[in-house]
């Protein structure tokens, strides 16, 4: 009940906004009868009217992550966002060993395990794109190979 | 002969030794990719791709590459399916029913060559009618203007809407929130940015496999978390496996109905290739004499949804290829497969790039043979590949997911999108919001948008235009059809219930 009537109310608010910026579209000297703003009106006004539906007839409520789990949950949020930012200054290999071992704990929590999966994949998947597959990875920081 | 004319031009491509390798190479990944749990064909084919566009492929090669998957993983879903009682994938769920309860009596073996050898009529079989049909409908499609193909992609969301999913209103949202990402960047038409928001990085849009990876592949990671991987458990043995002749020859009723039903199931744009195993499998249920059987362990009830999700499979690359709508999720990745590689599937691509259709046919014929010698007798070394545990695999997928992407593109902010999609997959798989309308909406968002704007050109903005021909009108009642109908069918057609897994 909860989760559809809160993601349809956040969905309202996306679509309205959504139409509000596609007003701020601006047409050019070659229009066309349509022009570029009445499909993402049409866009956000099914969109608003699904939401609705969500909002006034909910599916029953699934259970939601809550303490230990959610936790978990932004951690492994966290460090992918982290990842994408950092794989590119710090080479492949280093990042992936870290972010794959705690994926690797937050699954199953046994550190001795989680970081034979970190180092396993590091370098074993950098081994496999890099040398089988011939993609252009940087293995180590590229700052320090000059 | 044309057709016979047009398969020696696709064979004399697929079978050179370079193209069969990778036919190889495909078949048995897919099939490994289709046996895990929680990675099927659609994800599967979407890690693969930004890889393989990577590593320089040329178009044919890709495609040959990635079919292979895609059948192979077909056939993959039911390993995991009949021995641990998870699908590997949805459209194998229907396979549990009555593979998982074989297994549990000591069939294991039989259950699997059973569905093995299903999977490959029902493949084989749809092949053939691809061949058949494909080439026909595209040249109705050539009949086809802008209005017939707007409605067109209606008529595959609102199936999809309608028949995919428990919820209409939370489908059509999924579909509205993929076509709205599909606005974001440049409008072709004018040029003119829109909700880029001075971004430079959204100039371009967002590219759909950013989103298919991240709604995919990256938000299984989240679930397994969130479960701590709990459905890993390794269920039934398998013992020595022998090729039961006898319940071949009873089951082949199964699997040529199944393959029928499946076959159908899958032509209709957004329909797919769950539908079709379900279809395959109510309706053997519906005709057999002892139907008290099924759910405890009748090999027609595995031969038939196994046949009818394969055969889907391949009839779905019908509309695929012909209309450029796809019938499923993993057609659906197809078709961005196609798209980066520069192909655009329609009725052009028949008479533009036969090489490209028949190779790609051959190709599928190929992959059937070696899946099929392939999952008979080397069925134990996939079963051992199942044992990997979800702690190695899941990381695993993750930095697949992260390598493709940034080899394809080389940015953060990429990364980060596949990212966001991620969580919001695994916010939409809570919320039982299906994606696959999503990737849908960013696919088809753009071509649909265009087609009404090219409609009302054509029409000087008069909209009855778009209901104005025959084929145009038929769409739209069968998209309104499609839609509205399963909400009155659902309480005659339920869900069999999982067999359950007793802790013994």
């Amino acid at each position: 009940m909860r989760g559809d009537r809160i993601f349809g109310l956040v969905m309202i608010v996306v679509a309205l906004g959504y139409i509000l910026s596609a007003t701020t579209i601006r047409s050019s000297f070659m229009s066309d009868p349509v022009g570029p703003r009445i499909f993402p009106y049409l866009v956000g006004v099914v969109t608003i009217l699904c939401a609705l539906v969500m909002v006034l007839k909910p599916d029953p409520d699934v259970e939601w992550p809550i303490g230990k789990t959610l936790l978990n949950l932004g951690v492994a949020l966290a460090i992918l966002f982290g990842y994408a930012v950092l794989v590119k200054p710090l080479g492949f290999i280093l990042p992936t060993i870290i972010v794959s071992g705690i994926l690797s704990y937050q699954i199953n929590p046994q550190p001795k395990l989680a970081a034979l999966t970190g180092l396993g994949l590091g370098l074993g998947l950098f081994v496999l794109f890099k040398f089988i597959l011939g993609l252009g990875l940087k293995g180590l920081p590229p700052a320090l190979m000059g | 002969m044309d057709l016979l004319n047009n398969l020696a031009l696709g064979f004399s491509i697929a079978l050179s030794p370079y193209t069969l390798v990778l036919a190889v190479i495909g078949c048995f990944v897919g099939t490994i990719i289709g046996a895990l749990p929680g990675l099927g064909p659609s994800n599967g084919v979407a890690l693969l791709i930004p890889i393989s566009f990577s590593m320089g492929f040329d178009a044919i090669s890709a495609l040959v590459l990635l079919t292979s998957v895609y059948y192979g993983a077909m056939y993959g879903g039911r390993i995991s399916s009949i021995l641990l009682n998870i699908p590997g994938d949805e459209p194998a769920m229907m396979t549990t029913l009555d593979g998982y309860p074989m297994a549990r009596q000591g069939k294991a073996g039989e259950a699997l060559v059973v569905s093995g050898v299903a999977s490959f009529v029902g493949a084989f079989l749809a092949t053939v009618g691809l061949m058949l049909m494909a080439p026909w409908l595209a040249r109705v499609a050539f009949k086809f203007g802008p209005a017939e193909y707007f409605a067109l992609y209606m008529l595959a969301f609102c199936t999809l809407g309608g028949v995919g999913s428990n919820n209409q209103a939370k489908s059509a949202m999924a579909a509205c929130l993929g076509l709205g990402i599909a606005m974001i960047g440049l409008d072709k038409t004018t040029n003119m940015q829109r909700f880029t928001f001075g971004n430079m990085h959204l100039f371009d849009g967002i590219d759909f496999l950013v989103a298919i990876v991240g709604l995919f592949a990256v938000s299984e990671v989240f679930h397994f978390i969130e479960t701590h991987g709990k459905n890993s458990a390794i269920g039934v043995k398998l013992g020595k496996v022998l090729i039961p002749w006898k319940m071949l020859n009873d089951t082949k009723g199964a699997m040529l109905r199944g393959s029928g039903i499946g076959f159908l199931a899958g032509i209709l744009p957004g329909a797919g290739a769950s539908l079709g195993s379900f279809l395959a499998y109510m309706g053997e249920k519906s005709i057999s004499r002892d139907k008290d059987s099924f759910g405890k362990g009748n090999p027609n009830g595995v031969a038939a949804p196994e046949a009818g999700n394969n055969a889907a499979a391949g009839g779905a690359l019908i509309p695929m290829l012909t209309l450029g709508v796809p019938g499923s999720g993993t057609t659906a990745v197809l078709l961005a497969l196609l798209l980066t590689l520069n192909i655009t599937p329609g009725p052009l691509l028949f008479t533009e790039r036969p090489d490209v259709v028949w190779s790609l046919i051959a190709a599928l014929l190929i992959a059937n043979v070696m899946l099929l010698i392939m999952n008979v007798p080397m069925v134990k070394v996939f079963v051992r590949i199942l044992s990997v545990p979800s702690y190695i695999l899941l990381p695993g997928v993750t930095m697949i997911a992260f390598v493709g992407i940034y080899s394809l593109t080389g940015s953060s902010f990429d990364m980060m999108l596949m990212v966001a999609f991620g969580v919001l997959g695994y916010v939409c798989r809570k919320l039982d919001i299906p994606t696959v309308p999503i990737i849908l909406g960013i696919l088809l968002g753009n071509a649909m948008e265009d087609n009404m704007r090219r409609a009302m050109i054509l029409s000087d903005g008069d909209w009855t235009y778009l209901f104005s021909s025959p084929i145009a009108i038929s769409f739209w009642i069968a998209a309104v059809l499609g839609f509205i109908a399963p909400i009155f069918l659902r309480r005659f057609l339920k869900k069999p219930p999982l067999p359950t897994t007793d802790e013994d």
